[in-house]
């Protein structure tokens, strides 16, 4: 294999593996529930890109051709990384914090974990 | 009648491209099948899909993609950059409340997926009424700015894709 190959294969899962450690090092380092949903949401997206970026260099220069699988995990892990985050601050909020604890939603109905939604126009 | 073929010619395309990735190789046994996959789903699940989001400006969709990739890259630094180097009682979390515009459910799905993979925020919830979004966001000092610009940067480019 060439060279430069390998540099960049090694450099992407050099950078990987420090944001992979960085975002587990910061589950244990912050404090509540919501500052360490930041850690692996985010840290944790380009550990897991450099992983996928290393294996598109290896396999187009092992096979010559360019595998498709490492783009659709990239769509896959940003459509569901979001929703897994937003499920679990829900369900925080949910069962430990107040309504006062909230800041006021600016509009005619409060957040969603305490207020019930308008109703829905009739189907016309 | 080609409505009735396609309802939705986006979700279609979706799904056809993904059948080609998951599959690996481009054949044209592939293609039909694929294509196969995304005639039918569309036709079955079409009551699921009440109102279309209809996207304007395909290139401004290429754009804010962008933007948001490279946003990620920043946030990701920046998160480390925070975890690693700040002390914990130096690290002041707030909640921050942001007023929408946006309207139609698939742009703020996009908008809340975007805040929560970019510099330092997380989407948490919803006003009942989708009028407003609770950010929280790992350290600022200037709970405002933050605001801001996830209305300047994010919001504004939405609504012109979503009109």
């Amino acid at each position: 294999m060439e060279l430069i190959a390998e540099l960049l294969i090694a450099a992407s899962l050099v950078v990987s593996g420090i944001f992979g450690f960085v975002g587990s090092y910061g589950l244990v380092k912050l404090k509540d529930t919501m500052q360490r949903l930041h850690a692996p949401t985010k840290a944790t997206t380009l550990g897991v890109g450099g992983v996928l970026i290393a294996s598109i260099i290896y396999f187009y220069v092992e096979t010559g051709y360019v595998s498709v699988h490492e783009l659709l995990i990239t769509l896959f892990l940003f459509l569901t990384a979001p929703i897994t985050a937003n499920f679990i601050a829900k369900a925080y909020i949910a069962r430990n914090m107040k309504q006062t604890d909230l800041p006021d939603s600016q509009g005619e109905y409060g957040w969603s974990v305490y207020d019930d939604p308008p109703e829905p126009p009739p189907h016309g | 009648m080609l409505t009735r073929l396609v309802p939705h010619p986006l979700l279609s395309l979706t799904l056809v491209l993904v059948w080609l990735g998951l599959v690996n190789t481009f054949t044209l046994g592939n293609l039909i099948l694929g294509s196969a996959i995304g005639l039918i789903i569309p036709m079955v699940t079409a009551a699921y899909w009440p109102n279309r989001p209809t996207l304007a400006r395909p290139l401004k969709i290429v754009e804010y993609g962008l933007i948001v990739l490279w946003d990620i890259v920043v946030a990701n630094v920046q998160v480390a950059m925070i975890i690693l180097f700040k002390r914990e009682p130096t690290i002041r979390s707030h909640w921050i409340p942001v007023p929408l515009e946006l309207t139609s459910a698939e742009a703020i799905t996009v908008l809340a997926g975007t805040i929560t993979m970019t510099p330092g925020t997380v989407s948490a919830t919803l006003a009942a009424d989708g009028g407003s979004i609770l950010v929280h966001c790992l350290h600022t000092d200037d709970p405002d700015a933050v605001r801001d610009e996830i209305k300047s940067r994010y919001e504004r480019r939405l609504k012109e894709i979503f009109p």
